[in-house]
Parts: C-alpha cells; sequence; structure tokens
C-alpha cells in the first residue's frame, strides 16, 4: 500500500508547501509541519476527496502525524 | 478591475440580488443567477448580464438545503473554472408581530437567510480557501441592527448574518478571503411598492436623505466590496441607507 502514502504526501507537500523531504512517517502536521488548525481541517476535506471516504470530526482530531493519516485511509480501505 | 473573475448571486432573480447580478456583470464579472422558484425572472437577468459580453446562467437550489448549495458550487465552480465572488443576498419574510407569529414563521426564515448563508458560504470556502482568494459579501439589514416590531424572525436572521460575517472574516482571513456585510436600509423594490402612503411617509421621516435608495445603491457597495480595492476591508458591515442608521 505505499501508493496511499505516496498520494498522502503529496497532498501535504501540495497542501501545506513543505519540502517532499521533510513529509516523513514521523513526522507531525502542527509542530514540525507548521500547520494551522485550518490547515489540518483543509488537509482532511482534501483527503476525504482524493480517497472517497468521510473522516469523522473524531478520528480528525486524532491526527497528529503523517503515519497517523496513511495508517487511518489503509485501515478504511 | 473584476473583469474575467466570476461571481455567485443567490438570489438573484429580482430586486437587489437582480441588481448585484447585473452590476457585477457590467464590471465584467461572469455570473451564476441562484433562483429558487422564478425561472423566467432569473433567464432574464442572465440575458441582461450577457449584454456585457460575459458568461451567465442560472441555477436553481434551495439554499436551506445542504445538498443543493454543494450541487450548485460544484456546477459553479466547474463552470467558470472557480469562484472569485459570493453574494449571499437570497432572503425572505414572514412578517407578524411577535406573539403572533408562528414556528413555521421563523423557521422558514431562519432556514433561507441565516443557515442559507452559512450553507453557501461553508462551500464557497472551499473553493476559495483552495485558491487563496476569495470575497463573500453577505446582504444583511440595517433592521438586523435596529431591531423593526413585526420583524423578529428577520431581524434575528440579519443579525445572526452580521455575527457570522465576523467570524468568517476571522476564520478565513489567512486565506485572503475578504467576508463582509451590506445592510442596506429601505430600498425601493416590489415589497416596499407596496408600501401605504402613510407606512411610506413614515419611513421617509426616518431617512435624513429623504428618500428611498435604489438596489443599484446596494449594487454599487457590492462591487467595491468585490474588488481588490477593499481587499483590507474585512468583518466590517457597511449601510447604505441614506443616513437612518448611524
Amino acid at each position: 500500500m505505499a501508493d496511499v502514502e505516496e498520494r498522502v504526501k503529496g497532498i501535504v507537500v501540495e497542501r501545506l508547501g513543505v519540502e517532499e523531504t521533510e513529509v516523513t512517517r514521523e513526522a507531525r502536521f502542527k509542530e514540525d509541519l507548521g500547520a494551522d488548525s485550518l490547515d489540518v481541517v483543509e488537509l482532511v476535506m482534501e483527503l476525504e476527496d482524493e480517497f472517497d471516504l468521510e473522516i469523522s470530526d473524531e478520528d480528525a482530531e486524532k491526527i497528529v502525524t503523517v503515519a497517523d493519516v496513511v495508517d487511518y485511509i489503509q485501515a478504511q480501505q | 478591475m473584476l473583469k474575467g473573475q466570476s461571481a455567485l448571486v443567490t438570489g438573484g432573480s429580482r430586486g437587489i440580488g437582480k441588481a448585484i447580478a447585473v452590476e457585477l456583470a457590467k464590471q465584467g464579472v461572469n455570473v451564476a443567477v441562484n433562483y429558487s422558484g422564478n425561472r423566467e425572472k432569473a433567464e432574464e437577468v442572465a440575458n441582461s448580464c450577457r449584454k456585457y459580453d460575459v458568461e451567465a446562467f442560472t441555477w436553481k437550489a434551495d439554499i436551506s438545503k445542504e445538498e443543493e448549495v454543494k450541487t450548485m458550487l460544484k456546477e459553479v465552480t466547474s463552470a467558470f473554472g472557480g469562484l472569485d465572488i459570493l453574494v449571499n443576498n437570497a432572503g425572505i419574510t414572514r412578517d407578524n408581530l411577535m406573539m403572533r407569529m408562528k414556528e413555521d414563521d421563523w423557521d422558514d426564515v431562519m432556514n433561507i437567510n441565516l443557515k442559507g448563508v452559512f450553507f453557501c458560504s461553508k462551500a464557497a470556502a472551499r473553493t476559495m480557501s483552495k485558491q487563496r482568494s476569495g470575497k463573500i459579501i453577505n446582504i444583511a439589514s440595517v433592521v438586523g441592527l435596529t431591531g423593526n416590531p413585526g420583524q423578529a424572525n428577520y431581524t434575528a436572521a440579519k443579525a445572526g448574518v452580521i455575527g457570522l460575517t465576523k467570524t468568517m472574516a476571522k476564520e478565513f482571513a489567512s486565506r485572503n478571503i475578504q467576508v463582509n456585510a451590506v445592510a442596506p436600509g429601505f430600498i425601493a423594490t416590489d415589497m416596499t411598492e407596496q408600501m401605504s402612503e402613510e407606512a411610506r411617509d413614515a419611513v421617509l421621516s426616518q431617512i435624513p436623505a429623504s428618500h428611498l435608495g435604489k438596489p443599484d445603491d446596494v449594487a454599487h457597495a457590492v462591487t467595491f466590496l468585490a474588488s481588490s480595492s477593499a481587499g483590507y476591508i474585512t468583518g466590517q458591515t457597511i449601510n447604505v441607507d441614506g443616513g437612518m442608521v448611524m
């Protein structure tokens, strides 16, 4: 499922305007990638569109790192 | 300055919404005219817009239904390749004195005049925040600031719109989306035409300019707020009322 990880990273790079090398699995959106709360909301919406799924607010709150997103999407599929 | 931009005007088939749609077209803006019932009138407005050599089309949607709003925004955005300006103009009245006002009258006005603004802005903000630019202009009313006997539902909804304007302005400022409200006073439309001469005189006595406004007066304020000249103005309510409320 490397595909999911690549797609997620691509979205993160585009949305947050960060370098691809910064987007590691361990990278935290807010602390490491400089995202504010609105960025996270936008990211969640974009992921919903990209992967055609709905991420509840409860689940969205648990998202801290890039790996959290990748694992979440893989679990949903 | 607005040439080539795109706009959606809700409730654009008549009155103030019509004037806004046509004025935007005059400035070179492609316009989507939302309407709820009167397709013919909406088409007339779109035709008037096309005279200024812009793209224009109509879209029927009940803005109090989120699914209909989402579909509308998707269509408008894909037709225009984005959305620069949203004018939340659609509104209804169900006037009655508070003690005689029915729950349905309250709900209908709240659903269209306040919830509709929430749905349309929410859907538009998604596109605008991706673009990192956009203008949302809400048509409020001076009675949302002053209150008005017989309009408990309408005044509450319009006051709500002003509050919502401020919150959206704060939430979206970092995305270069400016959100403002225009609060018309008494504007000569079908609604005010029906007033008795006595009621009209009573209203006029409250207006320092001593005449009713025109839909175009409101439209000019909207086009200013939609322009880049107003890029540093956000969260404000501009009264267009001949000095009635200060």
